[in-house]
């Protein structure tokens, strides 16, 4: 992946420094970002100067998202591809190959620091496995990263790390739009300093649950950052893949485990195989929370239809049913 | 005495998901092993996998109209299914095109239409992940449901037991010594789709095929009578159904595959030492044997 990177960024460069000419201000800069996460975020930072194709929709599962032939035209077209990289869209690889695209692609990553896929020491090592050499192969696997260390890609689900994101794109917009930087810069401070009070908000909310009570499950291991930078701990029946079947070991494992844990509550995922979740709970008599928002946004009437609301709808929930049971 | 209590009874005393496993997948077997035992004889058994996909644009419209909700997703697969084994099973019967013809066309349209249901929606879900369960996540509601198609079929198959015997072995004597003929088969059809349409929704797509078809063709190597066999049939399932849940829990495996594989292991062995297998068949050729 990284010496596809580097060519794309070459050409990139090429590009601009050649054209030098910045596009004119009818003429909106195209945008392609792979998930409705980092739209969001792209539409906060360009406002009307640019114009965002979203590649998986609502409530889609970027891991196993298929592209569709308008895809491939969207990102021959696009001035600047933002992408969350680390592994996260299965798809990409084959997807700039095939658009042949021009644009600069930007891994939104960049500059986080990672952190290893955590099983939570039940949820099968084999599953891990499985899944890293699959997001490894589908990615190009050239990463040099070892099996073990593998990070988790879903690092958006940390406050601090969305700002990290936003200044990527940021940086990505005006190297691509000279001249709308300095609103590109604007828009992305606002938008930081609303970031902030999230994360402060967020904090505050955990704070009020006890802390030997801060256990929850979920079906999708998605929630790695989340768990890592508010002190939550997340619990899964199925490793951290959407597709890998579990095993009664491993529900037996889990079922046990929240009985000694005191685990508080089980949420359904917006993606997963929510029965198993809801047999779990039955179970073991926890309370079944409502919808946390893992991999994607919901639609615009949803509950989580900006980054900011899914963050928001996430923490409510977990408090919520934490202290409601 | 304690280890064979720890290995054997332990694990569904324990916990209520693998008992609820255990009778859940005990029971499909109760009506999925027979309606396969015919199937084989009618030289349908790859029928079941195209069922599999058949019932995908049903179901799918049932989750994308109502959510996920078990009925609808199940109204909608039956429906589906039936569209498309009646379709089939008509061409078959009034046209001069073989069962086998027709059912790959129907099945293909139905899968077609599926992919195009589930494409329509935007977003890739992984709607077989939503759509069809696993063994160890039965709730109230897919108990009952394959309680009542279990018991559907065993109704069925003891109302119309000797014309569907009649029906396999020579359809065309049926058809002129009785007016059940034609719809003896639809009826044979529909057990077929509610037992697979059951089965998905409960127990996932490998698991409900697997448990119709694997059974009913272990249990031909061992007798040659259609009672025997649909009760033989039975017994295999439930072994299977039994190891491979013991399988999943000891040795940490995927509970649907194991179920199948124990089934494939049994139908390995008859192959084998099944009185009408490859060895016990050469060995006693001179024994007198009816078919």
């Amino acid at each position: 992946m990284p010496k596809c990177f580097q060519a794309a960024l070459a050409l990139a460069v090429i590009t601009l420094s050649a054209i030098a000419s910045p596009p004119a201000l009818a003429e909106r800069l195209k945008v392609v970002a792979t998930f409705t996460v980092i739209a969001d975020m792209a539409k906060n930072v360009g406002g009307d100067r640019v114009e965002i194709t979203t590649l998986v929709g609502p409530n889609g599962d970027t891991h196993v998202y298929e592209p569709r032939p308008a895809d491939v035209v969207a990102m021959a077209k696009a001035d600047v591809v933002l992408v969350n990289g680390l592994h996260f869209e299965g798809f990409l690889e084959r997807l700039i190959e095939t658009s042949a695209t021009k644009g600069r692609i930007v891994e939104l990553t960049r500059g986080i620091t990672p952190i290893a896929f955590e099983p939570d020491g039940l949820s099968g090592k084999g599953e891990d496995h499985q899944d890293h050499d699959h997001a490894a192969r589908e990615g190009g696997g050239a990463r040099g990263h070892h099996d073990h260390d593998a990070a988790d890609p879903h690092a958006f689900q940390s406050i601090p790390n969305a700002q990290i994101y936003v200044k990527n794109i940021a940086d990505a917009f005006c190297a691509a739009d000279r001249p709308g930087c300095a609103e590109y810069r604007r828009k992305a401070s606002a938008y930081t300093e609303t970031l902030k009070s999230l994360d402060a908000e967020i904090r505050a909310a955990v704070a009020q649950i006890p802390a030997d009570r801060r256990v929850v499950i979920t079906s999708h291991d998605a929630f790695g950052y989340l768990a890592h930078e508010y002190g939550l701990t997340f619990l899964a029946p199925a490793g951290l893949s959407t597709d890998a079947e579990p095993s009664a070991a491993h529900v037996a494992v889990l079922v046990r485990q929240i009985q000694q844990e005191k685990a508080a509550a089980v949420f359904l995922e917006n993606i997963a195989n929510p029965r198993l979740i809801e047999q779990i709970a039955a179970e073991t008599g926890v309370k079944v929370g409502g919808m946390l928002y893992s991999d994607s946004l919901s639609e615009k009437d949803g509950p989580a239809p900006t980054y900011i609301d899914m963050i928001r709808n996430n923490i409510t929930q977990i408090k919520g049913a934490i202290l409601g049971s | 005495m304690q280890t064979l209590y720890a290995f054997f009874i332990a694990p569904f005393a324990e916990f209520s998901f693998m008992q609820r496993a255990l009778a859940g997948s005990l029971m499909l077997s109760l009506g999925a092993c027979p309606t396969g035992v015919f199937l084989m004889l009618r030289r349908m058994s790859l029928a079941g996998d195209a069922m599999a996909h058949a019932i995908l644009p049903g179901a799918a419209a049932g989750f994308l109209l109502y959510g996920l909700d078990i009925l609808p997703m199940t109204v909608g697969g039956l429906v589906a299914g039936m569209v498309v084994a009646l379709g089939a099973g008509a061409v078959s019967r009034f046209t001069v095109q073989r069962e086998d013809a027709s059912m790959a066309a129907f099945y293909l349209i139905s899968l077609a239409l599926g992919v195009l249901l589930v494409s329509v929606r935007g977003s890739s879900v992984d709607l077989m992940h939503v759509l069809f369960g696993t063994v160890l996540a039965l709730n109230d509601a897919a108990l009952l449901l394959i309680g009542g198609i279990t018991a559907i079929t065993l109704l069925a198959l003891s109302v119309f037991w000797r014309a569907l015997v009649a029906e396999c072995l020579d359809p065309l004597f049926l058809r002129s010594v009785s007016r059940w003929g034609s719809p003896v088969h639809f009826i044979f059809l529909a057990l077929v789709v509610i037992n697979l349409v059951g089965g998905f929704q409960a127990l996932g797509t490998l698991l409900s095929v697997g448990l119709m078809v694997l059974p009913a063709a272990a249990a031909r190597f061992w007798t040659s009578r259609v009672e025997m066999m649909c009760a033989l049939a039975v017994g295999i399932g439930f072994a299977a159904c039994i190891a491979g849940l013991l399988m999943s829990y000891h040795a940490a495996l995927p509970s649907g595959p194991a179920i199948i594989l124990s089934a494939g292991i049994i139908y390995l062995a008859s192959i084998l030492l099944g009185p009408r297998g490859a060895l016990r068949s050469r060995i006693g050729a001179h024994r007198h044997r009816t078919a």
